[in-house]
């Protein structure tokens, strides 16, 4: 383990480029990991599709919940667990105000976005989607909103249908018009694509559904650390997210759902927590949102994700969105000067991710190559296996950034990126 | 960098960029596919095997530099081998890229092998350089299913 400390140099972006009031050493030092080394070398950590650091906010609010407020929940009359009983529920009213949800009785916390999509499958897919019902998704989906489908359409005999990409990898817009009709039961379908960067309109493909009264679910995992999401402005019927792709915890996430479709749904896990009385004869179910809690849920997660929420807020999203603007287009434009590189993923709006091969290397070979020059990248299939087998490539590298990151960690990948070039020649 | 340097040595580079034994093959006795699920890596390889003699090899398929050097190196040191030798070194090689990074590498007994000692320094490659190996060992043993590095 590597003790001391590096302190990155930052150079500014170029003035025209240098949005308003974005100070991102100040970001920086408020993420204690990125001021360790790697192999000895400033950590370059570019891999916030997968995962995000977190800021000591977050952490030290981590650990004072267990340092002096551990209780569990909606149960003792004594201090610790009002204590943390409202700080659980407050947490939710942050969610709720994040996503501008109409009622914390829409925000349920999940184990992430994986288990929000399962949980929908599971108590909605289960009740309302049945033999010959059609559920749309698109061909840039993550694995986690493509299995639960899978699984529930051989349960029920339901079919799956899927949205083509074009070369850009954008949606083909007409197609998911001649692919919903009076079968559409549901249409799932992500916000911003993990492997390509891309940002579906998905107001317009919720537009559209709703004129068939089909219900959309949007998987907002990359999404919420780049854009300010309004679920009321959407008017999706669905929203998931993972805490710890917005510089939250691990094992926590979001549910919103509209209120009048999780009163509608089936219970999900059966258990404590999610009940009024239990009687061997009958159960009744506690009210929105616990029905669908049941157990002792993240509460140092939940508490954890709230005030992720609340210090990405304090940056606010207008600087966030213009600062990654730049920087994407930055780290876009150096990387298509390299000589045999190809970016995967082009379209016209796009977030966070760039996706890229280099003729003749594999994508292995580069992650280990880069790694060693402190840079952290993925190199694979990004769980989006479909996407993959669309541009023809077993994997890529791919990029992805966070507001924390600067000018300085693309300029260290891109040399890394020429010497690894220049030794496969 | 030592260690990069290490990992991508010459002799794999070369092997990467124009790898022998490269292909199909129509007539051969034994075949195994080998996959790597945490890269979506895939391995064919193709074996004509007479009297216990490994008469023919061929391997073709995705892979990165270590995965590709690897199936050169290993087919064309296969070629003549018996079923029985190639386990053996299949066990030596397996040993080689598996042992501790400090202990010393037997590079008269490895001969061509001991160039894959640098994937020690890098956990996450190990599978890589195995590949190959894992897959030929399923062919000749005539196992049916994809092997995978899990
Ligand atoms: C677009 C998208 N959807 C869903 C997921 C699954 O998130 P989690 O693993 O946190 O449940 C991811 C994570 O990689 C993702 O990128």
């Amino acid at each position: 383990m590597e003790t001391t400390t590096l302190k990155k140099e930052t150079v500014r972006l170029p003035e025209s480029r240098q949005p308003g009031h974005f100070d991102v050493e100040k970001i920086r030092a408020d993420f204690p990991i990125l001021q360790r080394p790697v192999y000895g070398k400033p950590l370059a950590y570019l891999d916030n599709a997968a995962t995000t650091q977190k800021p000591l906010a977050v952490i030290e609010a981590i650990r004072r919940y267990y340092n002096a407020e551990n209780a569990n929940i909606h149960r003792g009359v004594y201090h610790l667990s009002e204590v943390a009983t409202r700080k659980y529920e407050g947490a939710r009213k942050t969610v709720k105000n994040f996503l501008n949800a109409a009622s914390e009785k829409e925000i349920v916390f999940t184990a992430g976005t994986t288990d929000s999509i399962n949980l929908v499958a599971a108590a909605y897919g289960r009740k309302f989607i049945k033999a010959g019902d059609e559920i749309i998704l698109s061909h840039m989906e993550h694995h986690s909103n493509i299995v639960p489908w899978q699984m529930l359409c051989e349960e029920t005999g339901a079919k799956l249908r899927v949205i083509p990409i074009n070369d850009r990898g954008e949606l083909i817009f007409e197609a998911y018009e001649k692919l919903l009709n009076e079968r559409t039961r549901l249409v799932s379908i992500v916000y911003v694509s993990n492997s390509l960067g891309t940002v579906n309109p998905v107001k317009e493909i919720i537009a559209l559904a709703h004129q068939g009264n089909v219900p959309v679910l949007v998987d907002g995992a990359q999404a919420v650390a780049h854009l300010k999401v309004d679920v009321q402005d959407l008017d999706c019927d669905f929203f998931a997210l993972s805490g710890h792709k917005i510089f939250g915890p691990t094992g926590v996430g979001v549910l919103y759902a509209k209120e009048k479709i999780l009163e509608s749904m089936n219970p999900y896990r059966g258990g404590g927590d999610m009940i009024r009385s239990v009687k061997f004869e009958k159960t009744v179910y506690a009210e929105l949102p616990h029905r669908f809690e049941a157990g002792t849920p993240h509460i140092a997660g939940v508490i954890g994700l709230a005030k992720a929420l609340e210090y990405v807020e304090s940056v606010g999203f207008e600087a966030i969105g213009a600062y990654e603007k730049a920087l994407l287009e930055y780290g876009q434009e150096a990387l298509s000067a390299l000589k045999k590189l190809k970016l995967i993923g082009t379209a016209r709006e796009k977030a966070g991710v760039i996706s890229f091969v280099i003729e003749g290397i594999h994508p292995h070979d580069i992650g280990t190559w880069v790694d060693r020059q402190g840079v952290a990248i993925r190199a694979g299939h990004h769980c989006t296996q479909p996407v993959m087998e669309r541009y023809g490539v077993p994997s890529t590298c791919r990029a992805s950034l966070a507001m924390y990151n600067c000018k300085e960690d693309f300029d260290t990948l891109i040399t890394a990126l020429h010497d690894i070039i220049k030794v496969f020649d | 960098m030592e260690e990069l340097k290490e990992l991508y040595q010459q002799i794999i580079l070369d092997h990467n960029k124009s790898p022998k034994n490269y292909g199909k093959m129509v007539n051969c006795t034994h075949a195994s596919e080998g996959y790597n699920p945490l890269c979506g890596d895939r391995i064919k390889i193709y074996a004509k095997v007479e009297n216990g003699v490994i008469e023919d090899i061929k391997f073709e398929g995705e892979g990165c530099a270590i995965a590709k050097a690897s199936g050169s190196i290993m087919t064309a040191l296969l070629k003549g081998k018996t079923v029985a030798e190639a386990q053996q070194l299949f066990e030596e090689f397996q040993h080689l890229i598996t042992s501790d990074v400090r202990s010393n590498v037997d590079t008269e007994k490895l001969g061509k092998l001991a160039v894959f000692a640098g994937v020690r320094e890098f956990p996450t490659r190990v599978k890589c350089a195995g590949l190959a190996w894992h897959t030929v060992k399923a062919a000749i043993e005539k196992k049916d299913e994809v092997v995978t590095t899990e």
